[in-house]
């Protein structure tokens, strides 16, 4: 029997629902950070509709992330969180206003455009902190035996500015092309105009960070760029580039459903080279995914149930979206 | 400022001040859920419009408490580590997968089929709805059976051994879930949960039966809340009994701090009903007490002998005061539960349980009670097992973060503000819900549509700008 390698299949797990978080909460997040830029109510509405019934599964993501995180790898989990204490924290706080705006601002008139602006406040708050503290991550950790030994402003640095600011480019593709893809009219010819200028960002983006990030770490240039690894990694930049290029032939072809899709697909692809850059670390040149693993038992314990219940979630989960599919029309919102 | 400040209590007034805020949704949407499908059953069974009524009219106020519990819990998963690393690094491999378990068995059930039970009735017919409604009533429970059993675990811990690394590590998992208070607690919480609910229901059909007695939905409503009390209440009692005795047996200390015990008494406990513990002096001043009753009520005899805190070490004492009134609060709130029960089992058997207007102001008064009993029930376990988190072995001191205390001030600080700001406006808006009574025809979540937003004049629209501004 080949031995498995529990710290391996856990390392994909946190990174898979990590993902998912990314995948489902982005847009949304994305929607919040777009407010601003649609003033009337009407099309604030009909944005609110088409996350309404759905955004509090997406953020159950990030509780699997977390509640994993502490479970599989507790020596990580022990010593990120306290490392990214600012960063967390101000997510928190910044997910606590977005969330409550949801139900909020249906309840009140007069205050109505508070909740609005609480909405995009926590949702621009929420991903530069999540952008930030990826950046933080990346750029490593000071580790002194069990702990964090760092102080609390040493997340703060020009790189973890720039992945913030890149997260935040990204989430608004991600919600400007959903809004392309659940709306219809005028609506949707803004979310249209929009996601060409967020799409020309996020390659800058892009462009910006994998320069950036060689130059963290020795390990790090050298993962990408030594021979033989160039010959696998190279293929993370060419298959942005392929996708770039469907990109805009759908935003400039009109395909309603494909932008959401192939931005989907550039931040699966930035995500693989994250995987590329930080493995086998769990806080990169410190600790790696074998020594911050917890006890095989508990590993195995929570796998069993990993295993019968996320296809199960990701079932329903589904269901749920299929229930409250296509586009969102003002007159008969579900709300 | 805050150098002088110490870092451990800094967290510790941060994690209560947030778990606090967050235990009350949780407690109140438990029951709620249960309640909605219970409502929603009776009208699949029996057609009667007035269910559909009280039903969508709940669920509205379900929404928006759920919301506000699901964004303080959020907080609540990531602050073990940012507050807790040390707690978290060795007691992850324990408690981890239980709350990993509560995620995939319990959260994303509820937020799966949340969406379909606010949205959905008209989309999915109302077999499937009632399904979704069914799903978040068991997620909710799902959710109270993992994390009361990490609670209990840290409480009294069981099946777990030590690694060379310092970490707890489970020998037995059905030792660590099934952990010896664990059943106990989960008994008396989710009861807690259901009188706090079953309280504010009948509140709110209370005040609008002061109002108007003739009202169909208020009357459905505040007849099932007060068979909730008068059964559960005293059910709950006896509960919370065997809980403490579970409690006697597992954590003496902390039933020494509840019963404001110092002393030793070979020959039979008092039961002291009031006092002013005082710590430092080691005595409970002013105590009114009722000899041999505490030994009468732990221990089945008069003449049990009881140990004290003198027979403790004082560095394991936990915060006497604070323990020994919220025990008094909470059970003190409990009998008066009881007692509405039993008023108002007495009105509805003499037949004026729609027209006594003291039974209706008693159950208004009562109508936060639960709230209040079971914050006070959790200061009563958290702070009697003080000062450990994992009790007898891992102390609170050694448990928290290398933070920085200017570190925690500012977030507890931004934690005090923003909590009190948001789940205030939260609060208004809930009461705002209640104050209004169901109608015929009541609709759901149904968030004004923009279609009916044509009847607010723009001139109302340039004043709600304004005053935001």
């Amino acid at each position: 029997m080949i031995p498995i390698d529990l710290p391996i299949i856990w390392a994909f797990i946190i990174a898979f629902a990590v993902f998912v978080y990314v995948v489902m909460d982005g847009f949304d997040l994305g929607l919040g950070i777009l407010f601003p830029l649609f003033p009337e109510k009407r099309d604030r509405d009909v944005i609110m509709n088409s996350v309404a019934p759905v955004w509090d599964g997406n953020e159950t993501w990030l509780v699997l992330g977390g509640g994993g995180l502490m479970a599989a790898f507790p020596l990580a989990y022990a010593v990120l969180m306290p490392a990214l204490y600012t960063p967390m924290i101000a997510m928190l706080l910044g997910l606590v206003f977005r969330g409550v705006a949801f139900e909020f601002r249906w309840r009140t008139t007069r205050a109505r455009n508070r909740w609005d602006i609480a909405f995009f406040g926590g949702s621009l708050l929420a991903t530069l902190a999540q952008g930030i503290a990826l950046g933080a991550i990346l750029q490593g950790v000071h580790v002194g035996g069990r702990s964090y030994a760092g102080g609390w402003w040493d997340w703060l640095t020009p790189f973890s500015i720039l992945t913030g600011i890149s997260l935040v480019i990204g989430y608004s593709l991600l919600g400007a092309t959903w809004l392309v893809m659940k709306t219809e009219g005028e609506l949707r010819d803004r979310a249209y105009h929009l996601s060409w200028v967020l799409l020309l960002a996020m390659l800058a983006a892009i462009a910006a960070v994998s320069i950036a990030t060689p130059f963290l770490h020795i390990q790090y240039t050298e993962r990408w760029f030594a021979w033989p690894n160039v010959l696998m990694t190279a293929q993370v930049p060419i298959s942005v580039a392929v996708v770039t290029a469907l990109l805009l032939r759908s935003l400039a072809n009109k395909y309603d459903y494909q932008p959401f899709f192939l931005t989907l697909a550039l931040f699966a692809l930035s995500y693989a080279g994250l995987g590329i850059s930080m493995y086998p670390y769990i806080v990169p040149q410190s600790i790696t995914i074998w020594q911050a693993a917890a006890p095989e038992n508990s590993q195995l314990f929570m796998l069993v149930g990993v295993a019968g219940l996320i296809p199960l979630i990701l079932g329903y989960t589904a269901w749920a979206y299929w229930v409250f599919r296509g586009k969102v029309k003002p007159e008969s919102g579900y709300h | 400022m805050f150098e002088g400040w110490d870092a451990v209590v800094l967290a510790r007034a941060q994690f209560a001040f947030t778990m606090s805020f967050h235990i009350i949704f949780p407690a109140f949407s438990i029951g709620l859920a249960s309640y909605l499908a219970v409502l929603e059953a009776l009208w699949l069974a029996t057609g009667r419009e007035v269910y559909i009524n009280l039903f969508n009219y709940w669920l509205k106020i379900f929404a928006v408490a759920f919301a506000m519990g699901v964004v303080s819990g959020i907080v609540m998963s990531y602050q073990f580590g940012t507050n807790w690393s040390a707690f978290s690094d060795k007691t992850g491999p324990v408690i981890g997968p239980l709350m990993a378990y509560e995620v995939l068995t319990a959260f994303f059930l509820e937020a799966g089929f949340l969406g379909v039970m606010l949205f959905g009735l008209n989309r999915v017919g109302p077999k499937l709805h009632f399904l979704a409604t069914l799903m978040v009533a068991v997620g909710t429970l799902i959710s109270a059976f993992w994390i009361l059993s990490a609670n209990s675990w840290m409480q009294t811990p069981a099946g777990h051994t030590v690694n060379e690394a310092g970490q707890f590590i489970a020998a037995d998992w059905l030792k660590v879930i099934f952990n010896p208070s664990f059943p106990y607690r989960l008994v008396h919480m989710v009861l807690a949960a259901y009188l706090t609910t079953a309280l504010v229901v009948g509140a709110v059909g209370a005040w609008h039966l002061l109002r108007d007695r003739h009202l169909a939905g208020p009357r459905v409503m505040f007849s099932m809340a007060m068979w909730m009390a008068t059964l559960v209440a005293p059910i709950q009692i006896i509960a919370g009994d065997q809980h403490g005795l579970n409690t006697l047996e597992h954590q003496p200390v902390k039933i020494m701090a509840m019963e404001g015990h110092f002393e030793s008494h070979k020959h039979g406990a008092p039961l002291i009903l009031f006092g002013l513990p005082n710590q430092s002096a080691g005595r409970v001043d002013y105590a009114v007490e009722v000899p041999k009753l505490g030994s009468l009520i732990l221990k089945h005899s008069l003449d049990a002998p009881m140990a004290g805190l003198n027979t403790v070490p004082r560095e394991n004492w936990p915060p006497v005061p604070l323990t020994f009134w919220s025990f008094r609060i909470m059970v003190g709130l409990g009998f008066l539960m009881a007692a509405l029960g039993l008023f108002s089992l007495l009105m509805r058997l003499s037949g004026k349980f729609y027209d006594s207007r003291l039974l209706h102001i008693f159950a208004l008064l009562m109508g936060p009670a639960g709230f209040i009993a079971v914050l006070a029930g959790w200061i009563t376990t958290e702070t009697g097992r003080q000062p450990f988190t994992v009790y007898g072995l891992l102390r609170t001191a050694e448990s928290a973060s290398p933070l920085a205390a200017p570190a925690v001030a500012s977030s507890l600080i931004a934690f005090i503000i923003v909590y009190f700001a948001v789940f205030a406006a939260g609060v208004i808006y809930l009461l705002r819900l209640m104050a209004a009574p169901p109608h015929p025809g009541e609709e759901g979540p149904s968030h004004e549509v923009p279609i009916r937003t044509a009847g607010i004049t723009p001139a109302a629209g340039v004043t709600a700008e304004g005053a935001a501004r």
